[in-house]
């Protein structure tokens, strides 16, 4: 044992200094590296593709952009006014649908729900939902929607398109307002409850004005993530070079920012390229705007 | 009169029947709304499931071997489609998951300082906010232009191995492959880096009190705690490459034709029901409604076992 303890103090105290020569020391700086170029490789592309958008989308940017119907192959000018004032519409319309079925849904969840089979199977299924393949809701609703022309007899229509979105929202505002709900301190409820509140009072005037931060963080970013989706309104929403009109806006075919983008980025023509850059641009600033703010939504309450 | 007031103070007051029944339709509404999730999905099986039975009756499981999909003689086999979802999610996740998981572990280890780290998780979560359109719209004219002299490098000097064996010429697997990569990277990244948050410090003190290195420590303590929660976030990653659409679509080319070449063009389940669903008639609907149902039970299974690992196998301290 005395032996032991000389050979450690009898080293020279240089034993104890940072050795980089060590194998697990050039290990461990390897692996540094590695990683932070992982990272680096890993933000690469959000930049890329920002200075790419911003570089080719916001040199075309002009009033008319904003004002003009996109022009015809081959013609010069026109803008893209249809299709953002599209996306709106067929964003609205998917929020009115998604933003009252998911609330509620939450309220059940956190509120009624008790441990047991039915309330399980929602969480698992609202989780499942949320993983499918966005292009089978479109195949969906055109299923239950286009073709049995179920809705006043139209085909494709903004109505189409906008069921279809919201059945990508719902699981995103689900699961927010659950969770949102849920943290929610249980005393509140108690007080109110106790003070002879009916349930529904208690949800409607005590826990929700509580969980309204977090549920409208989700809702925002669900709102954002439905604008620029694409995939289910290509065969509902499908698309038109005319502006939506009057009360036919909703049941006749719909022009959209991202079904635009993909049809006129195939399109041999200069023009019809330069407006999908465009339309890119006013898309990515829109759901970056709609991030941010929902960020700043948290930020703002967490003081 | 004082005592009146007093006696009316400690009168026992039933809850009037409107009450009641607005407090009684308010469960019924959000039991009902909440069970539109189930239905909805229910309601999904069911319709892709309803479409597919002709193609089923017709062709059974030859559809998921024969490559022939030729709507002129109407004959109908997915294999090219099948090939093309496997080998574009499987290859991309395979990039994706060192460089996620690599990045993850850099902006939760303490390498940087808090604000930088905060700055990468925020480009990361942004990242996943673009939407797919545009990113196929990049590739369509940047990525693919920049990666050709490259790939035709690997035609010309490996072009004997059957995955490079095709020229170069314009959308392809390749380009497909990385645009994934970039799509499921901040999932990947967002997942690992909430899991290894959740590794106790109390492991990592420990490691580091019994002179592990940095790194050791992470390879050998902190990674096999948080491998659970990273392991769901590669299957839900992989679920996602599976069913994207519109980057793959716009980039992959779109051919019928079965090539095992990564550098030609190819075909997805997604970007095929994108491409020919709209237009479709006959046996081609009811095929492509086969199709969907096949993407649409294996992306199910993959989440269901990515929720069950995410579930069972986390580490509870």
């Amino acid at each position: 044992m005395t032996g032991e303890a000389t050979s450690i103090s009898g080293d020279p105290p240089s034993n104890l200094y940072y050795k980089p020569g060590l194998r697990r020391n050039r290990t461990n700086r390897i692996f540094t590296l590695l990683s932070g170029l992982f990272s680096f490789v890993a933000i690469l592309p959000l930049i890329l593709v920002l200075t790419y958008v911003i570089f080719k989308g916001a040199t075309r940017l002009s009033i008319s952009l904003f004002t003009m119907l996109p022009p015809p192959p081959g013609l010069d000018g026109g803008g893209i006014g249809n299709a953002i004032l599209g996306t709106i519409i067929v964003t609205c319309i998917a929020g009115m649908i998604a933003i009252p079925v998911g609330v509620g849904g939450g309220i059940y969840l956190a509120e009624y729900a008790r441990e047991g089979a039915f309330s399980r199977f929602i969480r698992f299924g609202t989780n499942v939902l949320s993983g499918v393949p966005s292009i089978i809701t479109g195949v969906f609703v055109y299923d239950i929607i286009v073709s049995s022309r179920i809705i006043l007899g139209s085909s494709y229509s903004a109505i189409a398109g906008g069921v279809a979105l919201s059945i990508l929202m719902l699981p995103t505002v689900i699961k927010t307002t659950d969770e949102g709900l849920k943290l929610v301190p249980d005393n509140l409820r108690k007080g109110a409850l106790g003070v002879g509140a009916s349930k529904f009072v208690t949800i409607t005037h005590i826990t929700l004005p509580m969980a309204f931060t977090p549920i409208a963080t989700g809702v925002v970013l669900s709102v954002a993530r439905a604008a620029g989706e694409t995939a289910p309104l290509i065969f509902t929403a499908l698309f038109s070079y005319y502006w939506p009109s009057g009360s036919d806006a909703f049941f006749n075919p719909i022009a959209t920012l991202s079904v635009l983008i993909y049809n006129f980025s195939t399109q041999p023509y200069q023009v019809q390229n330069e407006l999908a850059w465009a339309a890119s641009f006013i898309l990515v600033v829109f759901i970056l705007a709609m991030n941010i703010l929902s960020r700043w939504i948290g930020h703002l309450t967490s003081k | 009169m004082p005592t009146g007031v007093q006696k009316e103070l400690y009168v026992l007051r039933r809850r009037p029947a409107y009450e009641k029944f607005v407090d009684s339709s308010f469960r019924t509404i959000a039991i009902s709304m909440a069970s539109m999730v189930a239905l909805i999905l229910v309601a999904i099986l069911i319709v892709v499931f309803w479409g597919s039975l002709e193609s089923m009756g017709r062709y059974g499981w030859k559809f998921l071997v024969t490559s022939n999909w030729n709507p002129v003689d109407d004959e109908y086999g997915v294999l090219t489609a099948i090939y093309g979802t496997a080998v574009t999610s499987l290859l991309s996740l395979l990039i994706a998951i060192p460089l996620g998981v690599g990045t993850a572990i850099f902006i939760t280890e303490s390498f940087i300082p808090t604000r930088a780290k905060n700055i990468i998780g925020l480009m990361i979560e942004l990242l996943a906010a673009i939407p797919s359109v545009v990113l196929g719209l990049w590739a369509i004219f940047v990525m693919e232009p920049f990666l050709r002299p490259l790939l035709s490098f690997l035609y010309i000097y490996f072009g004997w191995i059957p995955f490079f064996s095709t020229q170069p010429m314009g959308p392809g697997m390749t380009p497909a492959i990385l645009i994934l990569v970039v799509m499921i990277l901040p999932i990947i990244t967002a997942i690992s880096r909430d899991s290894l948050n959740q590794v106790p410090i109390s492991l990592r003190q420990a490691a580091y009190g019994v002179g592990a290195t940095r790194w050791s420590t992470i390879i050998n303590v902190i990674l096999p705690a948080a491998i659970s929660g990273i392991a769901g976030g590669v299957l839900l990653a992989l679920g996602r490459a599976m069913g994207e659409t519109m980057a793959v679509t716009m980039i992959i080319g779109n051919s019928n034709n079965f090539s095992w070449s990564l550098l030609g063009p190819g075909n997805t389940i997604a970007a095929m029901l994108a491409n020919q669903f709209g237009e479709a008639d006959g046996t081609q609907v009811s095929s492509l409604y086969y199709a969907a149902f096949i993407l649409m039970v294996i992306t199910l299974a993959v989440n269901i076992v990515s929720q069950w690992l995410v579930k069972r196998l986390s580490l509870k301290y």
